[in-house]
């Protein structure tokens, strides 16, 4: 990406700031919201590593900075 | 200002899990698949000759921490990107450092960048393992048994502000703003009082306010003075006390918002207005507290939200940051800082596609409320993991992303021609371009060095001392037309005329 590529960036960024909305509080969630989690909850039943008991009790790592 | 995240690092179906050697192998594993750049290039060693981590901002050299021998350094894999980042083992860590950024949405493209390249490398480095065998890397903070490894900030001051200065102005801060960077954690560590959720992967791990180690008995402030670059002018201050984020909201917030708590300290519009009673205490209560709404007791004996303390640096900013500082990305933090600020005292689940404790919280409380699992099932810290997993089809943050779950700042189309090229505007600049340049001719690289391989074999050293030279603007038209003995040539000449 050249230079002028880079700050074209920039400055749509900087532009769409308007666009930042909180998302309705946890009480009020809309339907298609609902079907939505509903949908990422089954993929994550999918995809969550096998035997999770197993699975977190071996990771274990050194402790770092 | 960049960062250096360590990540944690696992080998499904190993017979033994050896940290190091997965590390190593992963590191290595992206040499081999980096197709734009020669492969003599990838011998270039690091200089540690510029290297000084045991000298202490308070003027003293440290006395508790042992210098790493020879023989560690040795075994030690390092290796300088084109990006003009580093890449290598910490301990038992794969660790990425940005390149210096002069801006927060500049530090938040080359930290994504950075996730990138572990997974080019850790799918490199799994096709030399054998079929059953899976390389997991998580750029999280915990093993949750006690174990930390850390997300560091680096930001670039001036040597003129007193170390005790900062240490006022700041510790307020970096406390209460995890409620705007925490990644969230399942559970309490390290003897800390139980929890089921707190905001903070780190905060449990900090044991004093202020000192050099990183490693056990941690400091609030780190004390660590090497500022890899001219120490008569600046210093690097060195934050150990943030968490590792997926978000890029949360990257991009932490890093603009301490940068801007920093120039206020720099100015000396903070002082002591707002130090804490107990920090210590404070940032674990702060943690524990999911309405962001508990007081905790200031210094004077005031009782303060965390949120409140936030305004006020906020406010602070907006009174005393000139229109030069004022530029377009830190007007954009400003407004993010206060529509952050503004929502979490409504209601923090506002903020479910902003923020990583808040987007993991709402994700772990819709998925126990399917299953019925209690907080202390192994399902739920599972997930709490997996959140942090960086393969694009297991990895949850990023499944939220490609989904539309979680705000985006950047283009994949950004985030990886940031792998390849440096930001413009640092003296990263010139070291990524002079690595992509000429890899042939170059020994040794570091923060603030560069050996070049001269004609007869001789080595010249070009120091670059002063972080914000080197970019494009200066440097671009006699990199780009220049051979590398016309380059040490024309810099040599410059130094001595």
């Amino acid at each position: 990406m050249s230079t002028e590529k880079q700050q074209e960036h920039l400055n749509r960024h900087v532009d769409e700031t308007e666009e930042i909305q909180p998302d309705v509080g946890n009480g009020e969630m809309d339907e298609e919201f609902v079907e939505d989690l509903d949908t990422l909850l089954d993929e994550i039943d999918e995809i969550l590593e096998e035997d999770s008991q197993e699975f977190v009790e071996n990771y274990i790592q050194r402790g770092g900075q | 200002m960049g960062t250096e995240t360590e990540y944690g690092i696992s080998v499904k179906n190993a017979r033994e899990q050896d940290p190091v050697a997965a590390s190593t192998l992963v590191v290595n594993a992206y040499k081999t698949c980096r197709g734009d750049v020669p492969s003599t290039a990838t011998s270039v060693t690091w200089d540690y000759d510029q290297e000084s981590p045991l000298m202490d901002a308070r003027g003293f050299l440290a006395e508790t921490e042992t210098p790493i021998s020879e023989a560690d350094t040795s075994s030690a894999v390092n290796d300088i990107l084109i990006n003009g980042g580093r890449y290598y083992v910490d301990h038992a860590h794969p660790e990425y450092c940005t390149p210096e950024c002069a801006n927060a949405r500049d530090l938040l493209l080359y930290e994504k960048a950075g996730e990138l390249i572990l997974e080019v490398s850790r799918l490199a480095a799994e096709r030399l393992l054998l079929d059953n065998q899976e390389v997991i890397i998580y750029k999280n903070n915990t093993d949750y048994k006690g174990h930390s490894y850390g997300a560091h900030e680096n930001y670039l001051m001036s040597r003129k502000v007193p170390f005790d200065t900062i240490v006022d102005g700041l510790m307020p801060f970096l406390v209460t703003r995890i409620i705007i960077t925490g990644s969230g954690k399942v559970g309490a560590e390290n003897g800390s009082e139980e929890t089921d959720y707190q905001i903070s992967q780190r905060a449990d791990f900090f044991e004093k306010e202020v000192g050099l180690s990183t490693m056990v008995n941690r400091p609030l402030i780190n004390t660590r003075d090497e500022p890899h670059a001219d120490d008569k002018l600046y210093r690097r201050l060195h934050v150990i006390v943030g968490d590792s984020n997926m978000s890029e909201f949360s990257i991009y917030l932490k890093a603009g918002i301490t940068s801007i708590a920093l120039q206020l300290i720099e100015k000396g519009v903070v002082g002591k207005k707002f130090s804490l009673k107990d920090p210590v205490a404070a940032i674990k209560c702060i943690s524990r507290d999911l309405s962001c709404k508990e007081e905790i007791e200031l210094a004077d004996g005031k009782q303060w939200a965390p949120i409140e303390v936030q305004r006020a640096y906020l406010k602070l900013a907006q009174e005393h940051l000139t229109p030069e500082e004022r530029t377009p990305i830190v007007e954009d933090v400003l407004k993010k800082w206060q529509f952050v600020l503004d929502n979490l005292e409504v209601d923090p689940g506002r903020l479910s596609r902003y923020l990583d404790w808040i987007i993991k919280k709402k994700l772990l409380d819709a998925y126990r409320k399917r299953h019925g699992y209690q907080w202390d099932d192994a399902h739920v810290r599972m997930l709490d993991l997996q959140y942090h997993d960086i393969r694009p089809d297991k990895g949850l943050y990023i499944r939220l992303l490609k989904n539309g779950h979680v705000k985006r700042l950047l283009s994949h189309e950004e985030i990886v021609h940031a792998m390849h090229y440096p930001p413009v505007d640092t003296r990263a600049y010139f070291r990524g371009t002079c690595l992509r340049r000429f890899p042939k001719h170059i020994y040794s690289a570091s923060w603030n060095s560069m050996i070049f391989i001269g004609k007869s074999g001789g080595l010249d050293k070009i120091m670059m001392d002063r972080p914000h030279f080197g970019t494009q603007k200066i440097v671009g038209e006699l990199l780009n037309n220049c051979t590398a003995e016309e380059l040490v040539k024309e810099i040599r000449g410059d130094a001595s005329g």
